[in-house]
């Protein structure tokens, strides 16, 4: 492995941590109690679920543990996580039911 | 302990955030092995988790870094990846707005999607607490999530790639963000929004550096709000 340009590690370590703290810190610190604007405040709600699927969702069907091969345990795990996470609404059933199903079916099919 | 000392909420914050130990974990571990992977020694591996301390946006700008990405592109990426921050800070405002400026720069740091999780439903429940309370039910969640998020890193970077692929320990990526999101797709707005996300990653995965993210990320949030929109004015007819 070549590994990490050094300079570029530094960079973004220090300025992705700077730039995360303003996010977090944008509105609790510098907006207080002012109202913010609605049109804002409607397209921030959907930052998480229009961010995280699409992050995922190449991961869930070309996932990097089989070097981008589709793998049917990997979606079936997938497939169960979200049903389960959705029905119950409880994060740790979810991940629960995502690994049993991963390892069950890597068992099964592997 | 009385319910008016601040004592009471830590305790519960505490309690609330103890089983997220299960998730942080194994990814910390996972990150710590990852960047051990990617040529980061034990100091960078601890300092990129103390200083960015958010999961998604470690491992989006691990895999672009390694992937030799533009530093530039590296941080659009990740601080696109961490846009969600910016909106649990919204949300808390209402909450601890009223707090010391320290206070809030110190809930601010430890912001993740665990510790706010907790808190936005605590502060639903108890509607009573004052500012000190809902910031100490805060830092309470805080204990067992964010100190353990740095060990993991540490001992991932320790044990390096021991952990056997067998384990398919890539695959906790998606599975923590999956029970995530499953229980936050509450509303139509929100469903359409996961959907359009999903095909349109797909449909720009052709795109180098994530690109292929943001161009997903922004066209759900905009048809998130859209439906939203539409569904306040059918509602509104109805």
């Amino acid at each position: 492995m070549e590994g990490v340009d050094k300079t570029a590690l530094w960079t973004v370590i220090i300025l992705l941590g700077l730039g995360s703290f303003g996010l977090r810190f944008m509105f609790t610190g510098l907006v207080g109690d002012r109202p913010m604007p609605d049109w804002v405040l409607r397209h921030l709600r959907y930052t998480a679920v229009a961010v995280m699927p699409a992050l995922i969702a190449p991961l869930v069907l070309w996932p990097a543990g089989t070097g981008g091969e589709f793998d049917p345990p990997r979606l079936g795990a997938a497939v169960a996580t979200l049903v389960v996470g959705y029905v119950t609404r409880n994060v740790l059933a979810a991940i629960a039911s995502g690994a049993v199903s991963l390892y069950g079916l890597l068992y099964l099919l592997g | 302990m009385s319910a008016s000392t601040p004592r009471a909420p830590f305790w519960q914050g505490f309690r609330d955030g103890l089983p997220f130990l299960l998730v942080i974990a194994p990814f910390g571990l996972l990150f710590g092995v990852l960047a051990t992977e990617a040529g980061l020694n034990i100091l960078e591996t601890l300092s990129f988790s103390v200083a960015v301390i958010a999961g998604a946006a470690q491992f989006t700008a691990l895999q672009l870094l390694n992937e030799q990405a533009p530093t530039l592109i590296v941080l659009a990426s990740a601080l696109a990846v961490n846009l969600r921050m910016a909106m649990y800070s919204a949300s808390l405002t209402p909450h601890i707005g009223a707090a010391p400026l320290w206070q809030r720069a110190v809930i601010a740091y430890f912001t993740v999607d665990q510790t706010y999780a907790c808190a936005s439903m605590a502060f639903e429940k108890h509607s009573e607490w004052n500012t000190p309370q809902k910031v100490s039910y805060f830092l309470g969640a805080v204990m067992p999530v964010c100190p353990m998020w740095y060990a993991a890193s540490v001992t991932g970077a320790l044990i390096g790639t021991t952990i056997p692929e067998g384990l398919a320990l890539d695959f906790a990526i998606p599975i923590t963000f999956l029970a995530i999101i499953a229980p936050a797709l509450r509303t139509a707005a929100h469903r359409v929004a996961a959907l359009v996300s999903v095909l349109l990653s797909l449909a720009f995965s052709f795109l180098p550096y994530n690109l292929g993210v943001l161009v997903a990320g922004l066209g759900a949030m905009i048809t998130g709000a859209q439906v939203e929109l539409w569904v306040e004015r059918w509602k509104g007819k109805a």
